[in-house]
């Protein structure tokens, strides 16, 4: 019992990140229509920017007093990384619209492999530590039923909390409002005053934001390295298929739920603990074909 | 007098006969026998994304999964060349009927992320199976003698076989296209409601359409697998399904030839930039970018444009 129990805290902890993730593909799918490929691989930039921030700036710059912290990044990444989304939104994807969305997964694709070779290149692709985990992060709490790492603690707090405050954004507020009517109907949307096209940027930004956030997160729990992103990637498509393309409520449980039962399964049979996610999709589509929190089509 | 449109496939057709006949006298068998391979991935791959409109991310699976099967029948249990690369693509088909069967009830991006969550437990397996060794691959695959008596030790004997199975494969797949069964699955392609309210058992055709283009992908694969003597989980990998999406729409999606001019570019540009190391990576996203954004339509996609001719 403990044994499941310490395994279901640590898949709770993947389940932040199949969450996020998954989050993130939500908003920008059930939004735009995009399927973000580039999705892990902006994560894992995420998190090299973090070590970057860290280690490398500084030394780079002649400053060797430079070290900017776990914190200052855990605000200042996101935002890069959601102005590089914004960028490839604005540059790259606005032209393919017009055509089948399958070209801007392909696109996406495109961009994974360059920003996975560029990182390959610079810091090969064995992981590197994260060394600026905070001060008040380190060391471990007990549960009762086992010793949790204060800092995974925070991580899954953390995050819960962004859920929250993204899924309330969207489905209570009034820029979620208009972000929902803009995807319906630009013109609409258009004749009363919103600059749509910006709205669409500022949007995969917000997306693509989400992927920073969780790689800064990562961070200090993963080695980080070139290729983190590259399989996180395939799980997360399945957890938004089962959780229904575009749903943020379905993503959100879908990945922590799918975290803890991705843990728990390591404690019955450790090698099918990778394919269970897996296999779940597969029951799933066969049971209802537009996932969990899909609507039927 | 042929006109151009029936004079420029047929220059395309003699343009590739004769550099599959000739080719091992002014370069690398090898190379040019993994080329053929990709050739035949991509044009197999074509047949569904091209000709029917369905785009797998998937199709490492069926190209990396019968690499290992028809490795693993000859290696230990002694099957001929022949028929291992047949039991290759034999069991490939069978893991095409699975996958298509789940994967055609959705359609579009949705189609696309189930095909890849497949392959993925298709790699998981080949990653943990006892027999495939794991992160080693499966090495030391015997070419043995083709029909009891040609030697495939020899390179050019080798060659010519490669060069047989791709032309078969290629024939069949153009057979295919030019069928009214390829009919059909282009109606399909440009009209989907419209085949349906003809009559046509549209999950059918699609599901066979799957079923074939697993299968010769699977074909390519074995005969890889029995060129390089070597079976690895980079086959198998989601990295390998996105270089043959690259290699169809960099030649051009739907186009005949398009597919093998697309895997030659391909498998020349990471030969002749071997030495740069992982900025190999960057060059093929970069293309895959430039292609996206610039020439959908694929090189010989434009070319048939330009000739204005409809089929090439």
């Amino acid at each position: 019992m403990r044994l499941i129990l310490a395994q279901g805290m640590l898949g709770l902890n993947n389940g932040v990140f199949y969450a996020m993730l998954s989050l993130g593909l939500a908003v920008i799918f059930g939004l735009l229509n995009v399927v973000n490929f580039a999705h892990g691989a902006l994560y894992m930039t995420g998190a090299f920017l973090a070590l970057i921030l860290y280690s490398y700036l500084g030394p780079w710059l002649g400053l060797e007093w430079l070290q900017i912290g776990f914190w200052p990044s855990l605000i200042l990444v996101p935002l890069l990384i959601a102005g590089f989304g914004m960028l490839i939104e604005r540059f790259m994807l606005r032209w393919l619209y017009k055509f089948d969305p399958i070209y801007s997964l392909l696109l996406t694709f495109g961009v994974t492999l360059v920003l996975q070779g560029v990182f390959i290149n610079f810091f090969n692709a064995s992981g590197t530590p994260y060394p600026a985990m905070p001060e008040m992060l380190k060391g471990v709490v007990d549960l009762g039923f086992m010793k949790f790492p204060k800092y995974r603690l925070f991580v899954i707090v953390f995050s819960v909390a962004v859920c929250g405050v993204v899924w309330f954004i969207i489905e209570r507020t009034r820029i979620g409002a208009q972000l929902r009517a803009g995807t319906e109907n630009p013109e609409l949307v258009k004749a009363f005053g919103i600059n749509v096209p910006l709205m669409v940027m500022l949007t995969f930004g917000f997306g693509t934001g989400l992927a920073g956030l969780a790689g800064v997160l990562a961070a200090p729990i993963y080695s980080v390295s070139p290729l983190m992103g590259a399989n996180l990637i395939i799980v997360i498509f399945a957890v938004v298929v089962i959780g229904g393309m575009g749903s943020i409520m379905g993503a959100v449980v879908t990945g922590f739920a799918l975290g803890l039962v991705e843990g728990v399964t390591k404690v019955f049979y450790a090698p099918a603990a990778n394919t269970m996610i897996f296999l779940l999709m597969v029951i799933v589509l066969l049971v209802r074909p537009s996932g969990l929190f899909g609507r039927q089509s | 007098m042929l006109s151009r449109a029936r004079l420029a496939p047929l220059a395309l057709w003699a343009l590739m006969l004769g550099f599959v006949l000739i080719a091992p006298a002014f370069l690398y068998p090898v190379f040019v026998m993994q080329l053929l391979c990709f050739a035949l991935f991509a044009c197999a791959f074509n047949l569904l994304i091209g000709f029917t409109g369905l785009l797998s991310f998937g199709h490492a699976a069926f190209f990396g999964g019968a690499a290992y099967i028809a490795g693993h029948v000859i290696k230990m249990w002694g099957f001929p060349p022949l028929l291992g690369i047949i039991t290759g693509a034999l069991f490939a088909a069978a893991l095409g009927w699975v996958v298509g069967s789940l994967a055609i009830r959705r359609q579009g991006i949705y189609f696309a992320m189930i095909t890849l969550a497949l392959a993925q437990i298709v790699f998981f397996f080949v990653l943990q199976m006892p027999f495939t060794g794991g992160e080693d691959g499966l090495q030391g695959i015997p070419r043995g003698y083709l029909l009891g008596f040609i030697d495939l030790n020899q390179p050019l004997a080798m060659y010519y076989f490669v060069a047989a199975v791709f032309l078969v494969g290629f024939l069949l797949i153009y057979r295919i296209i030019h069928s009214p069964f390829g009919q059909v699955l282009q109606a399909i392609r440009e009209n989907e409601p419209r085949a349906l309210s003809l009559g046509y058992n549209v999950d059918r055709f699609k599901l066979l359409a799957f079923v074939l283009s697993a299968g010769l992908s699977g074909l390519a694969g074995s005969t890889k697998a029995l060129v390089f003597q070597f079976a690895s989980l980079t086959d198998a990998h989601w990295q390998m399904s996105g270089e043959v999406i690259l290699m169809t729409l960099l030649g051009g999606m739907g186009t005949i030839f398009g597919p093998v001019v697309g895997a030659f570019i391909v498998v020349a540009l990471q030969h002749v930039l071997s030495g740069i190391g992982s900025w190999v990576q960057v060059v093929i996203g970069g293309t895959f970018i430039a292609c996206v954004l610039l020439f959908r339509r694929g090189i010989v996609g434009e070319l048939a444009r330009l000739l204005r001719i409809s089929s090439l």
